[in-house]
């Protein structure tokens, strides 16, 4: 398959089942909602070092929001709903009920729930207030500009993360201008975080390293500067790979953002610069989903 | 297909306890069957039926007519269905409801929703004493769910009220969310003397400064609370309440009672 002289690889990207929430962060303005959704969703591209996967969905209007003020969607991924739900505490904890003007609020329905301001609201040392409005119950606790308020409970729900696709351009910055436009489209969307540095990773990973108790290292096959040393799957005039990873809330939100991201990078083709779209995967044998590059772009 | 319907026949002389009749009791009860349902009047049990016109078919649906405040007890510990009230109720109303709905489009009497734990009880008219209060010798009033009433409510509204909502479009009268544990009070009108005397914790919302607050509260300043934002979006939907869409989050805090614990809160509206 080849679009727009970009070759699209046959082969397909691994994912992963996750456990995964959405909260709602508003704040006096947008640029304060945004400071402090950035803040929670800093260190969290990765599952492997730092215990969760996060990024801001979208931000929201006052008029989509419980509170009536500027706002973010949060979504976060973990591996268990244990791990999910000791980092969505710390992070709220450390980077939202510390940043001034904030609240936060559920942003999705469902069975499963875990706390969000359940025990941070310790932090009121017995000052805190509790207000049940309609079916959810919040927390009013006293901090020293007014009072942070904060929903009891979230959500949780199965998520999809680890969905992917490499860019291979001629040159880095033909790569990363690639990325940079697939980035923008594919935030558009609902559902979806690209939890990496501006939703791009240059350091795909393989797993398992030649150094005992590194889970994890570099993705050598796709590494131009081992090109002749291993056994690379790079071509010549192939100068930089680029990597986009994809969390969703469902592997039918993974596959859009994958077809929006792919459909985005090759309107540039081969004329600028981008000779090929892969995926990473680990053979088929460790992810539950399997999204295969020529099927998802038919 | 209509639902079943008790019309009074005739004004009473004595109170009627009208407990039996909850949806969950008579959903499935024809309305002979209804009519045979014993009822205390005074010291003696009669039928039902000789004191109400009985019609309609089973249902979780319940519609009392009576221009009587003598009918105590409607919808009494009821944990689902409807009760319609087309005039007045008695005392007691809802007393220990635990689920459904009762809407009354006249006046009711003392301890409306007293010991209610779920559900939602609407009065169109005027509520009398202890609103949402105590089942007497009881430690706790109101543990749930929402009451509303568009006109007046007596004294001690919301006393010992120790969660859920309730909602006064008119005056309130004295010792309004006395000794209240916990809890929502908004009382759009005028509260009356002694207002929030021994309230543990818990909010009482009002528009006008209470006519009279005990010495043990104190002033905490003019605060913009945004879950007052939460609140006004639930309650405003409500037949008669609609004007709180108006209302700000700017409110004029006062906290108390010091003599007991003090971490009530009244908020008095700033517009």
């Amino acid at each position: 398959m080849i679009i727009n002289g970009t070759e699209i690889e046959e082969t397909f990207a691994e994912a992963f089942g996750m456990s995964a929430t959405r909260i709602i962060i508003t704040a006096i303005d947008a640029k304060w909602a945004r400071i402090a959704g950035e803040t929670m969703t800093g260190f969290a591209t990765s599952v492997i070092g730092c215990g969760v996967e996060a990024g801001i969905e979208t931000e929201l209007s006052p008029e989509q929001t419980p509170d009536g003020r500027h706002g973010v969607s949060v979504l976060l991924f973990a591996m268990s709903g244990k791990a999910l739900a000791k980092q969505l505490e710390t992070r709220v904890g450390q980077c939202v009920l510390t940043c001034p003007t904030t609240a936060v609020f559920s942003g999705m329905q469902g069975e499963k729930q875990m706390p969000l301001g359940k025990n941070l609201r310790f932090f009121g040392d017995g000052y805190q207030i509790s207000k049940q409005i309609g079916a959810n119950r919040y927390w009013r606790v006293p901090v020293m500009d007014g009072e942070f308020l904060c929903e009891e409970r979230v959500a949780r729900t199965g998520a999809v993360g680890g969905g992917n696709f490499l860019v291979l351009a001629n040159h880095q910055q033909q790569a990363l201008t690639a990325c940079e436009k697939a980035i923008v489209e594919m935030r558009k969307l609902p559902n979806v975080i690209m939890p990496f540095p501006g939703g791009i990773v240059r350091s795909g990973s393989k797993v398992g390293s030649k150094y005992k108790g590194l889970m994890a290292s570099t993705n050598d096959a796709y590494c131009p500067t081992l090109r002749g040393l291993v056994n690379s799957n790079l071509d010549n005039d192939i100068g930089a790979v680029m990597e986009i990873v994809i969390n969703g809330l469902t592997d039918e939100d993974v596959r859009l953002a994958t077809r929006t991201g792919i459909s985005a990078v090759c309107e540039l083709g081969a004329a600028g610069g981008i000779k090929r779209i892969s995926a990473g995967n680990y053979g088929g044998k460790l992810g539950q989903f399997h999204f295969h590059l020529r099927e998802v772009m038919a | 297909m209509s639902m079943p319907t008790l019309k009074l026949r005739a004004p009473l002389n004595r109170r009627i306890d009208m407990s039996p009749f909850i949806p969950e009791l008579i959903a499935d009860k024809s309305a002979d069957e209804i009519a045979r349902i014993p009822v205390w009047l005074g010291n003696r049990q009669v039928d039902t039926g000789e004191l109400f016109e009985i019609s309609g078919n089973p249902s979780e649906v319940l519609l009392i007519q009576s221009e009587s405040d003598k009918l105590d007890m409607i919808g009494a510990a009821m944990k689902q269905g409807s009760i319609l009230v087309e005039g007045n109720a008695g005392a007691y109303l809802g007393c220990a409801m635990a689920g459904g709905e009762i809407r009354v489009t006249g006046d009711t009497g003392t301890a409306a929703g007293c010991a209610m734990r779920a559900g939602d009880l609407a009065v169109e008219g005027n509520a009398g004493d202890f609103l949402g209060g105590a089942l007497t010798g009881e430690r706790q009033g109101m543990r749930g769910g929402r009451i509303s009433v568009q006109g007046d409510s007596g004294d001690r509204a919301g006393d010992l009220m120790r969660r859920g909502t309730i909602l006064i479009g008119g005056n309130t009268g004295d010792y309004c969310a006395s000794r209240m544990v916990a809890g929502t009070i908004i009382a759009i009108g005028q509260c009356g003397r002694h207002t929030g005397t021994a309230m543990r914790r818990g909010t009482l919302i009002t528009s006008n400064k209470p006519a009279s607050l005990p010495a043990t509260f104190n002033s905490n300043g003019i605060h913009s609370l945004s879950f007052l934002t939460l609140l006004r979006q639930q309650v405003a939907t409500l037949a008669g309440f609609s004007g709180l869409t108006e209302m700000g989050v700017e409110v004029e805090r006062w906290v108390g009672d010091l003599s007991c614990d003090g971490k009530g809160e009244i908020l008095i509206w700033q517009s």
